[in-house]
């Protein structure tokens, strides 16, 4: 129905993709898998020809017959919508804030003529219910922001499939959303495909969400589709080092000592966190929410924990009053019997460090990388050393002591999570907690991370929290793990057994609904012939 | 709604509170004597303990203040001590001039403006918006009294089409009155137009990036629709700031202008009441600007809450 054929694409003369070819027959589900700048989303734009003004385009995309390549802006804008529908990575900012969902589904039929505006409203009321967004809960008139993510993405596969276009291509569609969501989302998508007969390029950096639903998949690496097959045949041959590695990395768990107990270094005290909300009416009490209720647990030295839950479960808040930032309103944490509080001395502060989930957005852009990683000493005082305690634990972090004269955008994504975490190692602190630190990093770099902090917490002794949505990742990384849902701690206990068998409901679903690689799959990955190689030598 | 309009209107009447206390204080903590002060230095004592008690200076602070405010709430401004007239009477006359012409240059500067603003962004990087750029630039860099003079060598001297100075009243017809306030409202209105086309350009351009254009452009609307269904609206929040400062502005920032052209309006009033020391127009004139700031910035919060449901709906 569709095909690519030697679709090439250069933007002001950077080589973007080269001769990227491929088929999408209706009411199948084709797969582009690859790491972030492999062009997977280039690919998509190609399509729909939404470039930027220098791109240049060559080759033949043919939709039903007709070149998608050669057609006009205005030919294209028939196309769009219309034939070919697309959803977005970021259901929270895809939608315009000041439309309401009515309009917008209904605005796809309109701008193509394909309905008068009563018959508009009628066919997106219906489009609305058809995604899962019934009249009485979600009239026409509800606005994006009174939406979760996942109802928002629901909105915009509404209008992406108002017109019953040919070709659904899905980019990224549910990385910004929770196991559960995602889940019923990629439900959803599978369902439309099918029973609409579309076809749909579902784009994606996920191994285990491609295994799951799509049946076949084009492994994609600088802008060349290196493996292009049936789903099944690609896991099990992994002809290519390339999937090879990409499979490799994504199940990977590093070499690490699991962790025989010690001291408490962290004591959490039926803590409790309330939130004012704004007032409902005028003079009237400020409504509470409790964030976290309640939620007790330990953390030995040496020990690595992880705290995994959805978003809104109070994690977050969580580990803003472990790290002394806000105060508690019952309850008490303790960091080696010291209580940890918002006017708790430097030295205690010292003690306990942070890496979060986006290293650009918590360095100061015009900080060269030494000014960045001497800021911590201000609990300390700057000690005489200095300079070669940065130098130290830029090593110690596998950089050249030589950065430290460079600024943050210099870097990659990855080198960056490095500085981040020789910043939080910079005032040789006994806890650090990762807030989703290795959640924005490809597969291959999160490898990579993860070996440098097992490594790391075996070298100094370290103590983790690590925070993430990730559960493979939790369960690679840590010895313990707690499971919060709507501010409680569900569910605690040793990570291999909890995984292996849950006994809370929620912890059930929530393991259920994250996709996972086949162990058929998983097992004829292991080095039955050849060894996989370590990521790092492929890229 | 009603209650986002209700808590807004709320938090600005404590302000007007608060201003009003802050002018009233700044008036008393002048050193030394009002009255003695608007008299000059040669004053008899006898002038001075009249006009002390004409101006409501004896009695203690908090019996002062209230009867000021009390005063001002029931339209009694006081009178003013060099023209010897109510002041409100006085205020009265001129804002019939400068409301008139700060609505009349900010409808010419929004009705250039949002266009022009609109134009450079659809055509950004190209030479229409270079143009743009350049042109709003020295819109800016233009004092607005060199081009008052300049429209009144051309539209009131070479082509008579409008008078070049005075203000004939509304008594004389509204067309006269229009037409005498043209010519100033024009000249205020050019770097009011190009402030605002420049706000408006890169308001929409910010929208222009964000992904729910590319969610209107992946359901088929072209680069000008999705402008125009899409980033407009989403553009209007910081256009209608600068609007509702600019009619402050307007309001009684228009001095030279009504110098240029004769006008009696606000501006000079406050500039006569300064020069004259005339404290109690002063202070009057301030606090009437001080409300009618209040005011706009309601009026703005109004409109932002119309334009967005977000703050509709009190998040």
């Amino acid at each position: 129905m569709i095909s690519l054929e030697d679709v090439s694409l250069d933007i002001g003369g950077t080589p973007i993709l080269r001769d990227v070819s491929f088929g999408i027959e209706a009411g199948q589900i084709l797969g582009l898998v690859g790491e972030s700048g492999s062009g997977k989303s280039m690919t998509a734009l190609s399509v729909m020809r939404l470039l930027p003004l220098e791109a240049a385009l060559s080759g033949r995309i043919m939709l039903d017959g007709r070149d998608l390549a050669m057609l006009s802006e205005r030919q294209m804008c028939a196309v769009r919508g219309a034939e070919v529908g697309m959803i977005f990575q970021e259901p929270m900012t895809a939608l315009n804030p000041v439309q309401t969902i009515g309009d917008q589904v209904a605005e796809t039929l309109l701008v193509h003529g394909a309905a008068s505006r009563s018959e508009a409203g009628k066919i997106a009321r219906q489009r609305l219910t058809r995604v899962g967004l019934g009249p009485e809960r979600f009239p026409l008139d509800r606005y994006p922001h009174e939406l979760s993510g996942g109802q928002r993405q629901r909105v915009c596969i509404a209008l992406a499939i108002a017109l019953r276009p040919k070709l659904l291509i899905a980019d990224e569609p549910t990385t910004a959303l929770d196991v559960t969501t995602q889940a019923q989302i990629l439900d959803l998508i599978v369902e439309l495909v099918r029973e609409e007969g579309m076809g749909c390029l579902f784009i994606t950096h996920d191994l285990a969400v491609v295994a799951q639903m799509v049946d076949r998949v084009a492994v994609m690496r600088r802008g060349e589709i290196v493996e292009h097959g049936e789903t099944r045949d690609v896991l099990r041959a992994m002809r290519h080092p390339y999937t090879r590695a990409l499979l490799e990395a994504s199940r990977h768990r590093p070499d690490r000592r699991m962790h025989a107990g010690g001291d408490t270094l962290l004591d959490v005290r039926e803590a409790v966190r309330d939130y004012p909300l704004k007032r409902r009416r005028l003079f009237g009490p400020r409504p509470q929410v409790r964030a976290v209720d309640g939620v007790s647990f330990r953390l030995m030295r040496g020990e690595s924990l992880g705290l995994v839950g959805e978003s809104g479960c109070g994690k977050s808040t969580l580990t803003r009053a472990i790290l002394g930032l806000e105060a508690l309103q019952g309850g008490e944490i303790r960091l080696d019997g010291a209580p940890v509080s918002p006017d708790m001395p430097a030295s205690l502060r010292r003690r306990m460090q942070v890496v979060f989930q986006d290293p650009y957005g918590s360095f100061n852009p015009r900080h060269r990388v030494s000014r960045l990683l001497a800021e911590p000493f201000h609990l300390t005082g700057r000690p005489a050393d200095m300079e070669a305690r940065i130098v130290e634990a830029l090593e110690s972090v596998g950089l050249d002591g030589e950065v430290r004269q460079r600024y943050p955008h210099e870097f990659s994504g990855g080198q960056r999570q490095r500085i981040a975490i020789a910043r939080a190692l910079v005032t040789r602190p006994e806890l650090i907690v990762l807030d989703e630190a290795v959640s924005a990093l490809d597969v291959s770099i999160r490898a990579q991370i993860l070996d440098l902090l097992a490594d790391l917490q075996a070298r100094y002794g370290l103590t983790y929290l690590f925070i993430s949505h990730d559960l493979t990742v939790v369960r690679a990384i840590t010895d313990r793990v707690l499971v919060m849902r709507a501010g409680r701690i569900v569910e605690a206990g040793a990570t291999e057994a909890v995984f292996a068998a849950p006994s809370h409901a929620y912890t059930k679903a929530l393991l259920a609904a994250a996709p996972v690689l086949p162990a058929s799959h998983a097992a004829s990955a292991e080095p039955g012939g050849q060894p996989p190689g370590a990521p790092r030598d492929i890229f | 709604m009603v209650h986002y309009a209700v808590t807004r209107l709320i938090s600005l009447t404590l302000s007007l509170v608060a201003a009003s206390l802050v002018i009233f204080l700044v008036v008393e903590v002048i050193p030394g004597d009002p009255a003695a002060y608007m008299l000059g230095l040669n004053a008899s004592p006898e002038a001075v303990d009249a006009l002390r008690d004409a101006l409501g200076l004896n009695g203690s602070l908090p019996e002062r203040y209230l009867s000021w405010a009390s005063g001002m709430l029931r339209g009694d401004f006081g009178t003013s001590y060099t023209y010897r007239v109510p002041v409100a009477d006085l205020v009265a006359q001129r804002l019939w001039v400068s409301v008139p012409l700060a609505i009349y240059a900010l409808t010419v500067s929004t009705l250039i403006a949002l266009p022009v603003g609109m134009l450079a962004a659809a055509r950004r990087g190209r030479a229409v918006d270079y143009g743009i750029i350049g042109a709003t630039q020295l819109g800016i860099a233009v004092p607005n009294f060199w081009f008052a003079m300049l429209l009144v060598v051309l539209l009131a001297i070479t082509w008579p089409v409008f008078p070049a100075g005075g203000f004939p009243g509304w008594d004389a017809g509204a067309w006269q009155a229009i037409k005498a306030l043209t010519l100033p409202a024009v000249a205020l209105a050019l770097p009011q137009a190009s402030i605002l086309a420049r706000v408006m350009r890169s308001a929409l351009i910010e929208t222009l990036g964000q992904d729910y254009i590319r969610t209107a452009r992946a359901k088929g609307l072209s680069e000008g629709e999705a402008l125009r269904n899409h980033g407009l609206r989403n553009a209007m929040i910081p256009v209608l700031t600068i609007i509702g400062l600019q009619f402050s502005f307007l309001l009684a920032g228009a001095i030279i202008i009504e110098k240029v052209f004769f006008l009696p309006g606000l501006g000079l009033l406050i500039f006569q009441g300064i020069t004259q020391r005339d404290l109690v127009v002063v202070e009057s004139v301030v606090m009437l600007l001080v409300f009618a700031v209040i005011l706009v910035t309601f009026l703005v919060d109004l409109a932002y809450a119309a334009v967005d449901p977000r703050l509709r709906h009190g998040r």
